[in-house]
């Protein structure tokens, strides 16, 4: 009796054991089926159907409505060139994720080794590392509206400075937002200074755990400091910078918040309409606008797809690249 | 004689990289930073000010900038809707967010920490690539589940629609952090509760909570800022002026008012920072350790 009571509770507690993980992962399951796998199964069908404003209502109340079809329509759009904007918007693409990447990636090699070695004084390092920063930090509107002020020809600070430092002022453009190569240049630099600190981080990090003895040594051999820098400090930043670029280009590829934000809040009238005319309608801010202001939803799902693929599959060599241990490892990371 | 000659040679060349190498640190690191000091210098001066000179240096101080706490803002026929309830809209998302995150997370960091289950690698591996996936690519199906759940156009139940997904968006990372401090507990501590006769249950609440207090502290006001500062799903979705929250008033604000009054907007912008001024200046390493841990762009 008093054994079968006890291989009884002995299997309950072996039923619990396996049941317990799973209720405290439910909630944290739940939530990422809604906001992310949901939306990606949705993001495919929706691909391939003609919805739009139209047939939406009708979509909502029906999923299986015969009013949505399913199509090849937009594929045909994006890869055959049937919408003529598509080359405009990869040209603008390319320009915007290779410049802005070697900000990230290049530029922010430079600032770590400055910041991180150059620099002995601990305090004037921290100084500069946080106010790298704090582009990252503030609320991505603060840093839309003190561009939007920045940039202002006649009360901003950009065009004063630029002819304090010599440029004459029929180089400077009257409108930073709207004129044609600057406001390209804008868009770099302003996605640069929010994107320079990921690199600037992953590489001080890596930085400040070569062991100091292999620094040292070199110290005392007579090399100097950008000897050290180029000889020792950059060949082992290797891997650290193939995590930046490969990461950041699928970042990259899909952000348009800032864009979004600076020229439809400083433009006037819609976003879309400033961000064709400024030069600045990358990728995904044309799947957004395709939605959300020509209400074709089954189109910009299409263009968003290319870029839901292009991110599985970076991810995959991601995987297959760095491992998972290296992946986790940059959250445990230290300014 | 030679020797002499040699120091001295070395001496100059010495003093020579170190001048090059303080210009390097100057161009590089410290020149660009002078836009982004200027601005947030601006913001400063500018909100109590009636005038600043070359941008930081104000001249005339004032309360004007901040009438829009206690008067409406006209602009021509357009009236905005009053500063408070947009503000408590704001919080409610903020505060709903990060309740939600903490709740989640802390269950699922837990169970990552420290069960054996089967898939546990897979699910740890989907996490992080979840963290690598651009969320933001989403927003279309996103809107259209918004819709089949009715809660589109729905005024308050909007907010709560997007309270929901900006809640899942945020835990695969909130999860990945609170499980970094799971890990961190030794398993001895928990041990040592269990073989004293602890109920599981017993022993997460009275042992193993108190120890990762600072990294649930840490993830609910990453997880607050976050849906403080979140602007574009309340800009795709709410269309009725009295639910939207700060950021996307600020956002038509612009519109309207630069050129006329930067002043108003700095002060707005001002009002809207102090949340992150706050939580920055009381706990600066370990927000600065999240987002250094939970990057993305």
């Amino acid at each position: 009796m008093s054994s079968e009571s006890e291989v009884y509770t002995y299997g309950k507690a072996k039923l619990a054991r396996k049941i317990l993980p799973w209720l405290f992962l439910a909630p944290m399951l739940t939530m990422i089926f809604l906001s992310w796998i949901a939306p990606v199964i949705l993001t495919v069908y929706l691909g391939f159907t003609d919805l739009s404003i139209k047939n939406f209502l009708a979509f909502i109340r029906n999923f299986f409505t015969p009013e949505v079809h399913i199509t090849l329509d937009n594929f045909r759009k994006i890869f055959f060139g049937e919408d003529p904007y598509i080359s405009e918007v990869l040209k603008i693409t390319v320009l915007y994720v290779v410049s802005v990447l070697s900000i990230n990636a290049f530029y922010a090699l430079f600032l770590s080794i400055s910041i991180a070695y150059f620099i002995k004084n601990e305090f004037v390092s921290m100084f500069l590392r946080v106010s790298w920063l704090i582009p990252r930090i503030m609320p991505g509107i603060i840093y839309a509206l003190l561009w939007n002020w920045f940039i202002d020809p006649d009360y901003g600070m950009l065009n004063k400075m630029l002819m304090l430092v010599g440029v004459p002022e029929t180089m400077l453009p009257h409108s930073w937002l709207l004129d044609k190569p600057y406001s390209q240049i804008l868009m770099i630099i302003v996605n640069g200074y929010v994107g320079a600190s990921f690199g600037m981080i992953v590489y001080t990090a890596a930085i400040k755990s070569i062991p100091p003895d292999l620094i040292n040594a070199a110290l005392v051999d007579g090399a100097s400091d950008f000897q050290v820098a180029k000889n020792i400090i950059i060949p082992l930043l290797k891997w650290p910078m193939l995590f930046v670029i490969s990461w950041q280009t699928l970042s990259l590829l899909a952000s348009y918040e800032y864009i979004l934000m600076i020229w439809g809040a400083g433009g006037g009238g819609g976003y879309a309409g400033i961000a064709k005319a400024a030069g600045v309608m990358v990728w995904s801010l044309y799947s957004y606008s395709k939605a959300f202001s020509e209400y074709a939803y089954g189109y910009a799902s299409a263009i968003s797809l290319v870029l839901v693929v292009v991110g599985i599959v970076l991810i995959y060599v991601y995987f297959r690249i760095f491992g998972f241990k290296k992946l986790m490892a940059p959250s445990r990371i230290e300014v | 004689m030679a020797r002499k000659k040699v120091v001295k040679y070395s001496r100059s060349r010495a003093l020579l990289w170190t001048v090059a190498k303080y210009l390097a640190v100057v161009l590089i690191a410290v020149i660009p930073l002078i836009p982004i000091w200027t601005m947030v210098l601006w913001l400063f001066m500018q909100s109590f000010s009636s005038k600043v000179i070359m941008g930081i240096v104000p001249a005339g101080l004032t309360l004007n900038n901040w009438r829009f706490l206690w008067a409406p803002l006209k602009m021509g026929l357009k009236e905005y809707p009053n500063i408070w309830p947009i503000t408590f809209n704001t919080l409610a998302l903020a505060l709903g967010v990060s309740g939600l995150v903490v709740f989640v997370s802390v269950l699922g960091g837990y169970a990552l920490s420290r069960m054996e289950f089967k898939g546990r690698t897979p699910l740890m591996e989907f996490i992080i690539a979840l963290h690598a996936f651009p969320s933001i690519i989403l927003l279309i199906a996103l809107f259209v589940i918004l819709n089949k759940l009715g809660l589109y156009g729905k005024g308050f139940m909007t907010l709560v629609g997007i309270m929901l997904i900006k809640a899942g968006l945020e835990i695969p990372m909130a999860t990945w952090i609170i499980k970094g401090f799971f890990d961190a507990i030794p398993w001895d501590i928990e041990w040592a509760a269990l073989v004293d006769g602890c109920s599981r249950w017993r022993a997460w609440r009275s042992v193993i909570l108190p120890q990762v207090l600072p990294g649930i502290g840490a993830i609910s006001i990453f997880s607050f800022l976050s849906g403080w500062s979140e602007f574009i799903l309340v800009f795709t979705y709410v269309k009725n002026e009295a639910y939207y929250t700060l950021p996307v008033l600020i956002y038509h604000m612009i519109g309207e008012y630069k050129f006329i009054d930067w002043g108003l907007l700095s002060a707005l912008g001002l009002f809207f920072t102090i949340p992150t001024l706050i939580f920055f200046s009381t706990s600066q390493k370990l927000l600065l350790r999240i987002y250094v841990g939970g990057i993305k762009r």
